[in-house]
């Protein structure tokens, strides 16, 4: 149960706005009538088990998928003909699950990549802002190397900061954590909470560890393609966790 | 003996090279979008054709200048079949993105219709073409100005497309009753023609004995490493060469990153197709040059790239190399001193050692060699294309 009055006509105008989302993969029908908004400067959290359409419908907003009917607005303008790229360049920042660093490039060139969203181009600049290194010092020293030879936490990092090269307005972050060790997982927690603290990006965060999903300002829990419950974060009670989370 | 297996090694390079020269385009374009360009042979008789007519305009000028006439030619070829491969990505590939067969089978009709094209392009049919493009595209465009396009758009089409078919043949047939044979005569037909290297390029080196390195190979030869050294300096140091080699190894991610893709396919299509007018160039300087010779090139270069592995410029040099010597060593029965010890074998050899018996035993040796390593001598690591 979407609560619709939460977005009274006194809060501003959502970043990112999903409405009545129905998506299929073929025949079968994945996201069922999926509202779901990420206000500016918020973070938002989706919680859900494997296999309810978490990733697909972080697709979909990317433009990966096809929507069969519903709406998608960023800043208020309508998502429907953007093409993946075009939708970047407005200003989303994608991590995806699985990571999808580009195995033969080296760390710097996938990296220098971040910086075709920039909306004003890549322009003249090539190089990468030491912002980026304080955040994640591991990449420094791995500059030449190759992504596909990286561990999974390091690319994980490399793929959070390849999407912060492109100065998003909204990131999208599927599932960072997967399959990391512990203590790469509180790093890399704190780098997305100094991210959205220095930058005042917004996030959309799919997540199933509870102490990354308490950092968020709000949650959205999902069951078989719907929204079936949603608030702040604050007052996720046990009895959501237990059913939404595969802890 | 050593001295002639030195030799068909020579050899084998130098129609590598040729080879190597023809691949490298198909390669660059199957690697980034998983298509076959069918018409590839075809672009590559259409530089060959080019070629043909620079030589000619450069005929009047005389010596000196005539000499010079092999540069020109290589960059008209360039710039005509990149711009015919770029009008051939945004009209015909890029809606069939995703469906190789079709693409296969749509680049195989294209192959057909510039076959034709060049047997019967004359004055008249070049100027119906070029009134009929004018109308055309020049009506669309002004049309597709206006804010409702989208929905007259389906009528503009019905209407505009006979409307300027109309006005083609009439100016056409009018100027072919004017002008008679002037303007009607095919500019080629359906003979070969021949492109004469210029005299800089005749004679060759002595090597080793009695051997002869014609100059026209070495120049092929240098050509191809010339190309190679380009498109790998070309990929790894620019911008658009990273763009390149992204959207090869994870298209979507690409994507998502903001870069945009399709100007990615548009940009190296232009430049395999431009490659491939290069190597119709360099063909020209080997032999006559027709309609058909295009063909002769296409099941060759797609085995180069099979064999070389998706992506991988140094797998589509070792492939094209090893494919260009085996054919020699079988096609001029170069082992045959080394097995005389044997004769089952040397008669086996024997019975392949013409050049159309000495592909039927590479293509055999391919399909065993793809047996054992179906992605080709050099895979690619992680992802490819479709993944
Ligand atoms: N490429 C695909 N083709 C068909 N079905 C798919 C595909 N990808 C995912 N699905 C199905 O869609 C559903 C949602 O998947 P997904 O969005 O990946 O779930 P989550 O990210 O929440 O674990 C699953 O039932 C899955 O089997
Ligand atoms: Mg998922």
């Amino acid at each position: 149960m979407v609560d619709s009055t939460s977005i009274s006509p006194a809060t501003p105008q959502p970043l990112l706005d999903i409405a009545n989302l129905n998506v299929y993969y073929g025949e079968s029908h994945i996201l069922r009538s999926v509202d779901l908004s990420v206000g500016p400067g918020k973070m938002v959290c989706l919680i859900g088990r494997n296999g309810v359409g978490k990733t697909t419908l972080l697709k979909t907003i990317l433009g990966l998928l096809t929507p069969r009917t519903g709406m998608i607005t960023l800043e208020g303008t309508p998502l429907r003909r953007k093409t993946p790229d075009q939708r970047a360049r407005m200003g989303i920042g994608y991590v995806p699950q699985g990571r999808e660093i580009i195995p033969g490039l080296t760390v710097q060139e996938n990296l220098i990549l971040g910086l075709e969203a920039r909306p004003q181009g890549r322009g003249k600049s090539q190089t990468i802002p030491e912002q980026v290194f304080q955040l994640f010092p591991v990449l420094q020293s791995m500059l030449g190397r190759m992504g596909g030879d990286l561990s999974g936490g390091q690319q994980q990092q490399l793929a959070i900061a390849r999407a912060l090269m492109g100065s998003p307005r909204l990131l999208v972050l599927d599932e960072p954590t997967e399959g990391i060790q512990p203590s790469i997982i509180l790093e890399i927690e704190a780098a997305v909470r100094r991210i959205i603290e220095t930058t005042g990006v917004s996030v959309l965060l799919v997540e199933q560890h509870l102490h990354f999903v308490r950092q968020a300002d709000w949650y959205y829990a999902m069951q078989k393609g719907g929204i079936v419950a949603s608030g702040p974060t604050s007052e996720l009670s046990n009895q959501v966790i237990q059913e939404f989370l595969a802890v | 003996m050593l001295t002639s297996l030195f030799n068909s090694f020579f050899d084998g390079i130098s129609i590598g090279s040729v080879l190597l020269l023809s691949a490298l385009g198909l390669a660059v374009v199957f690697g980034l979008m998983g298509v076959i360009n069918m018409a590839h042979g075809e672009l590559m008789m259409l530089g060959a054709y080019t070629t043909f007519v620079v030589q000619n305009a450069f005929k009047p000028l005389g010596q000196p200048w005539f000499g010079a006439y092999i540069f020109v030619a290589l960059i008209a070829a360039f710039l005509v079949t990149a711009l015919l491969g770029l009008v051939l990505e945004k009209g015909v590939i890029r809606h069939l993105y995703g469906r190789p067969l079709e693409t296969l089978l749509a680049t195989w009709g294209v192959s057909l219709i510039l076959q034709q094209f060049v047997r019967s392009v004359s004055w008249v049919m070049m100027l119906g073409l070029v009134v009929f493009c004018g109308f055309f595209f020049g009506a669309m465009t002004l049309l597709s100005r206006r804010s409702h396009f989208q929905r007259i758009r389906g009528w503009a089409i019905t209407m505009l497309l006979p409307l300027s078919a109309g006005i083609a043949w009439a100016a056409s047939s009018t100027l072919g009753q004017k002008y008679q044979l002037a303007v009607t005569k095919p500019w080629f037909g359906a003979q070969n023609v021949d492109v004469t290297a210029p005299g800089w390029l005749r004679g060759g080196i002595r090597l080793l004995g009695a051997y002869q390195m014609p100059y026209v190979r070495l120049f092929i030869l240098s050509l191809t490493i010339i190309c190679i050294l380009g498109m790998y300096v070309f990929l790894q140091r620019s911008v658009w060469g990273l763009r390149i080699r992204a959207v090869t190894q994870n298209r979507s991610m690409s994507a998502c990153l903001g870069i945009p893709t399709q100007r990615v396919d548009a940009l190296t299509f232009a430049l395999g197709s431009g490659l491939a007018g290069i190597a119709g160039c360099a063909v020209s300087l080997l032999g006559s040059v027709g309609p058909n010779t295009g063909q002769n090139y296409i099941v060759d270069t797609f085995m180069v790239v099979v064999v070389g592995g998706v992506g991988k410029l140094v797998g589509s040099i070792a492939a094209a190399m090893a494919i260009g010597i085996a054919n020699y060593l079988i096609g001029a029965n170069a082992l045959s001193p080394l097995v005389a010890w044997f004769p089952p074998l040397a008669n086996l050899l024997e019975f392949f050692a013409n050049s159309s018996m000495a592909k039927v035993l590479v293509f055999a040796l391919i399909v065993t060699f793809l047996q054992f390593r179906p992605a080709g001598m050099f895979p690619q690591k992680g992802r490819t294309v479709d993944a």
